[in-house]
């Protein structure tokens, strides 16, 4: 195997040169850039995380300003939701496995593809401008009037980055949605579709249908802000609570748009660690589906407090419980799955069961804060900061990290010291519910979200929250040592190390420039574990 | 439709997919299908603007027709016909994509591109005289407009900018890209099928954006 790799033409070894990676229309190879680019983003987030942990440690303001302090968690915000969590699954294992999943030489449109990955390193180029030119004040939420009529930052440089990188998301959306459509190999139906598949299907509706809201409403605040017209403006008759309905329009469905995917990855790692079928395969791609339908329709909860009507409450309370249903259906068929599975404990394994655990209490917490009544009281408060962290934290960078150590073998053809990972992730778990398991009793108890100062009596729920967050860091810096390291001293991996069953595993890792030496046929579905071997091994060279 | 039409492939053109694609029809398939999707995230766009506008429309009911009444009517109204005619000539070309009628094809695309132009000019037109009026509430110029509406007309007036404003900014877009099959039908590049078509679909989804903008600004103090 080891010769066999050194000399074997892939798409990795074909050409080093930096024009031939931003010139690449190879979708695995831009899968490779927006990792890069997303992990630069995440570190830059996560340092302005630690410094809010910092300032919180003690009750007074004293690590940094009032004023700094909100730029610091805006920025956070801006770039863990923009540039970190909406591209961060389906840009880079999306891209590069969605077409070695259905058997495709690429994605549809490849050309856009890399288009999409531009568009996402000049908006992330307006958002590092912004920061560096002050940063805005406005909280990742650009609620009116602070980023309009008060507004004291830079608005504009950071709506038009948001708005860019909102148009790469679109166009990812597109690509993804006609590829599934078009582009499956011969016997490939629909009911053979890996979920990972399906997931990244479901988000990319929303991707396509919720991200131009954001974009209109986003560029009406720069159109408020350069021109003077004033839409929102209330001394005309403008309507600021007008600009939550419609932010909130994108940005409730642009929270599943962050989880949707991971919950795709989850299927895939379950499956093959517990070395059985997934249980209900119909009901998991059918509730994909759901979630991202009813995701459009629960924006109004983040309306709660801001003099909703009471009957609209109730109707967006209803339907927020109703997303429970699905997400429900998963985590049970993930349970499932496991039962009577040989089950073992590789890394991608442990970071999925992390993820069922901790998207279980985020899942559950959002049944509360759907409660009209009980919103109320938490609302604004460090309870919703934990719930939310827990899906989007404990939910989506556990799959995330999931999913780039089950593909990582695929991906460079190397294995990584498994012992390490397993570390890595035990880590990150504890130093994931060390961080944000406090902030669900300090919000409960009436600590409310974006001040920097809080009255003595929250400082131990706050010492340990503040103590999870270097444990955290730790357990992220880890991989990106250990991942580098495998590059160049790992073992060869082989084209199936987990001896999984999915279509992007007949092919050798790395995957040849055109995925598959012979395109393949689909004669099975996508979980045939514990089922006689393909009879068609017609892919493998 | 001019897909089906142009099996079998007409000897001596280029017939090769790209590389990604097993055959030509697979290729025409996932090109409409994402210019589709490019439409309903455009429509989308549009959406929460006409949303925010309509909610206005409901609280200020008075207000809008009184501003609405300032807008020129018979310039809108010929810009509307205009535009109507633009998506026939575009249909038109769209239906002379065939190497054999060439000539039709670059004649309705020249119209086409043509007629987009001047309705860009009228609008112009009516935005200069608008500005002359007072009445564009943007960059800080002065705002004339009688009570007791001044402040929602100033609303109605950022709307009317923000709505046509866009709109225009896709007409233009879309000029561009029939200039460009423009050009590629000159140099008799062949198989345009499935451009020509993509780029109509295009213009066409401008065309009924402004079918609606234009009941909702110009119509607002005419119903009844």
């Amino acid at each position: 195997m080891t010769a066999d790799i050194s000399v074997r033409k892939n798409y990795l070894n074909r050409d080093y040169s930096i024009a031939s990676w931003l010139t690449t229309i190879d979708h695995k190879r831009i899968a490779w850039l927006y990792l890069v680019s997303i992990t630069a983003f995440f570190f830059f987030g996560g340092a302005a995380a630690t410094l809010i942990r910092l300032e919180l440690a003690t009750p007074a303001g004293d690590v940094v300003e009032t004023e700094t302090y909100n730029r610091l968690f805006s920025l956070h915000g801006i770039v863990m939701v923009w540039f970190f969590l909406v591209p961060s699954i389906p840009a880079t294992l999306g891209n590069f496995l969605i077409p070695l999943m259905i058997g495709a030489r690429d994605v549809a449109f490849p050309r856009l593809n890399l288009l999409s990955w531009y568009l996402y390193v000049i908006g992330g180029t307006f958002t590092l401008a912004m920061a560096i030119a002050g940063g805005v004040d406005t909280g990742w939420t650009f609620y009116t009037p602070y980023s309009s009529l008060f507004a004291n930052g830079q608005v504009v440089l950071a709506v038009v980055g948001v708005i860019v990188a909102g148009f790469s998301s679109i166009l990812t959306g597109l690509n993804f949605i006609v590829t599934v459509h078009n582009m499956r190999a011969p016997g490939l139906h629909w009911t053979r579709l890996p979920l990972f598949v399906w997931a990244n299907y479901a988000t990319a509706i929303i991707m396509v249908l919720a991200t131009p809201v954001l974009a209109i409403t986003l560029l009406l605040i720069a159109l408020e802000r350069i021109f003077g017209i004033g839409i929102f403006d209330p001394k005309v008759g403008g309507d600021p609570v007008l600009f939550q309905h419609l932010f909130w329009f994108y940005s409730h469905p642009a929270v599943y748009i962050m989880i949707l995917p991971g919950m795709g990855v989850v299927s895939e790692i379950i499956t093959c660690f517990a070395r059985k079928r997934i249980f209900g395969y119909d009901g998991m791609a059918f509730a994909l589906l759901a979630i991202a339908l009813i995701g459009f329709l629960v924006w109004g909860h983040h309306l709660f407090v801001a003099g909703e009507s009471v009957y609209a409450g109730v109707i967006f309370s209803l339907l927020s419980f109703m997303v429970a249903v699905p997400s429900g259906i998963k985590v049970f068929n993930w349970a499932a799955t496991l039962y009577k599975g040989s089950v073992s404990f590789e890394t991608p394994m442990l970071y999925a069961l992390g993820f069922v655990g901790l998207f279980t209490v985020g899942g559950l917490t959002g049944i509360t804060v759907a409660a009209t009544a009980v919103d109320v009281h938490v609302h604004d408060t460090y309870f919703v900061i934990a719930h939310f962290h827990y899906i989007m934290v404990g939910g989506m960078v556990m799959a995330y990290f999931g999913g780039l150590h089950f593909w990582w073998p695929k991906m460079t053809g190397r294995i990584y010291p498994d012992r390490w990972g397993r570390i890595a992730a035990i880590t990150i778990f504890v130093g994931f519910n060390l961080t944000f398991f406090p902030q669900f009793v300090l919000g409960y108890l009436g600590m409310p979200r974006r001040y920097h100062t809080y009255p003595d009596e929250f400082q131990l729920l706050n010492v340990l929250s503040s103590a999870g967050a270097p444990v955290l860091a730790i357990g992220y810096l880890l991989p990106l040592v250990y991942l580098l390291y495998s590059l160049k001293w790992g073992p060869v991996a082989g084209p199936n190390p987990w001896d999984a069953k999915g279509l992007e595993w007949q092919t050798p890792s790395p995957p040849p420039e055109h995925n598959f030496d012979r395109l393949p046929v689909v004669t099975q579905e996508p979980y045939a574990y514990g089922l006689p071997k393909r009879d068609s091994d017609a892919a493998r060279s | 439709m001019a897909y089906r039409n142009a099996i079998p492939t007409p000897p001596g053109a280029e017939a090769k997919p790209a590389p990604q694609f097993d055959s030509l029809r697979q290729q025409y398939e996932a090109d409409t299908l994402g210019m589709w999707i490019f439409l309903a995230s455009e429509i989308l766009f549009f959406g929460g603007l006409f949303m925010a506008y309509v909610i206005y429309r409901a609280a200020y009911p008075e207000a809008f027709e009184a501003a609405s009444g300032r807008l020129d009517l018979l310039l809108g109204g010929i810009n509307t016909a205009i535009l109507l005619t633009s998506s026939l000539t575009m249909t038109l070309a769209d239906d002379a994509v065939l190497p054999r009628n060439r000539k039709a094809l670059i004649g309705w695309l020249a119209v086409t591109a043509l007629l987009g132009t001047v309705f860009l000019v009228i609008k112009g037109v009516e935005y200069s005289v608008e500005f002359a009026a007072h009445l564009a509430p943007i960059f800080g110029r002065p705002f004339d407009f009688p009570e007791p509406h001044t402040e929602q007309a100033r609303l109605f007036f950022s709307f009317y900018f923000a709505l046509t404003g866009l709109h225009a900014l896709h007409l233009f877009i879309g000029i561009v890209v029939v200039l460009i099959m423009l050009a590629l039908a000159i140099r008799g590049v062949p198989r345009l099928e499935a451009k020509v078509t993509i780029a109509g679909l295009y213009w066409h989804l401008v065309d009924l954006i402004w079918v609606f903008v234009f009941p909702l600004l110009y119509l607002a103090a005419h119903h009844g």
